[in-house]
């Protein structure tokens, strides 16, 4: 298994950088005029980037307002004694909740739980790897599909959020299994 | 939907801080959320910039389509409607690839060019079409095989061995994929149509 991980650590590194020379170089090879196409494909990118700021400002706003109003730590109360029965701490349910809605500030909660209760105990393993199975569900919804003026997401909002929900069932499940068994 | 969650979540902020009298936190949270938002944007700019430059010559080449084609019959299973050859197997394609390989930042450019690809495709340019709600179950559910971020977060806060969790991680987002593409396949499967 260490011999896996750490193959897959040097693949990560490298890829990167292989990339930024590689394709220029396959690209000059295959006769394509490299900094032309560059120029055109990067500045579709900068159109991207602008019209995606509405939705960005939109989400970020609502979701501020839900967490420093103090409406988040309200639903946190509400279903805490309700996860007690599952084995899974309460101090851990700040970033179940959040992951779907803020990287930022689920990678936020995460920093602060490995802080207070220690990278390798029980909570630091399992914020760990709950931080690293899912990806942030709404932020992604609303990137994607606004890029290209989506009003209605249809199924796509329960399929993301039953992945979620899986994930961090599954989390709990690993980690007692992988770390206390 | 977006509409409900939207309200939802200013309404419930609005109404809960009005509640406990802190109601200038509203104000606050607001201002600051709203500069994060076009900081964030500023954050992707270069490397959106950067990767939809290197993507278009990537394009321009044939690469894209080429890899694609390798890995078409997995691709044919999970998007059906979308046409072999077409360029948005090639943005799914790089988007999957860069995001297997937990490079979050270089799959977005790509996962936006499949949008915009598989909008072309859609026949109702205001309703998600079946290939997008399951390109986008797969990106929410990540795919990662080597979280880094949180690798290097363990590290910093001093753990013996901060890459242990990569194990559990990894049957976690597995559990995660699977769950979102069933759940998807499931409702594909009831309303056909778009």
């Amino acid at each position: 298994m260490a011999v896996l991980f750490q193959l897959l650590e040097e693949i990560s590194r490298w890829t990167i950088p292989v990339m930024l020379a590689g394709i220029p170089l396959y690209g000059w090879w295959r006769g394509v005029r490299i900094y032309d196409a560059f120029i055109d494909g990067a500045r579709e990118g900068l159109e991207m980037a602008v019209r995606i700021a509405p939705y960005l400002v939109s989400i970020f706003v609502a979701l501020g307002v839900f967490r420093d109003s103090g409406a988040l730590d309200l639903a946190v109360d509400v279903l805490r004694p309700w996860l007690d029965r599952w084995g899974v701490p309460g101090e851990v349910l700040p970033l179940a909740l959040i992951r779907p809605f803020s990287g930022g500030g689920a990678l936020g909660i995460t920093a602060e739980l490995l802080r207070r209760h220690g990278p390798d105990s029980y909570i630091g393993r399992l914020a760990s790897t709950m931080q690293g199975s899912t990806d942030t569900t709404f932020y992604i919804l609303s990137f994607y599909f606004g890029s290209v003026g989506i009003r209605n997401p249809r199924h796509a909002v329960a399929a993301g959020l039953s992945g979620d929900l899986a994930g961090i069932i599954a989390s709990v499940i690993a980690v007692r299994w992988l770390f206390y068994s | 939907m977006i509409h409900a969650i939207w309200l939802l979540l200013l309404l419930g902020g609005t109404v809960v801080a009005a509640g406990k009298g802190q109601i200038e936190k509203v104000t606050a949270a607001a201002t600051t959320s709203a500069q994060a938002g076009v900081e964030a944007v500023l954050g992707l700019l270069g490397i959106m910039v950067l990767w939809l430059g290197m993507a278009r010559i990537a394009e321009e080449a044939g690469l894209i389509r080429a890899i694609a084609r390798g890995m078409a019959p997995f691709l044919r299973w999970l998007f059906p409607s979308v046409p072999r050859d077409h360029p948005a197997m090639g943005a799914i394609l790089m988007n999957l690839s860069a995001n297997l390989l937990g490079l979050g930042s270089a799959a977005t450019p790509f996962g936006l060019r499949a949008m915009q690809e598989l909008q072309k495709l859609n026949p109702n340019p205001l309703q998600a079409s079946n290939a997008m709600c399951t390109f986008l179950a797969v990106n929410t559910s990540s795919v990662t095989l080597i979280p880094a971020t949180i690798i290097a977060l363990r590290a910093g806060a001093g753990s013996r061995n901060p890459a242990e969790i990569v194990g559990s991680a990894l049957v976690a987002t597995i559990c995660s994929t699977c769950a979102a593409v069933t759940v998807d396949y499931l409702f594909r499967r009831r309303a056909p149509g778009e």
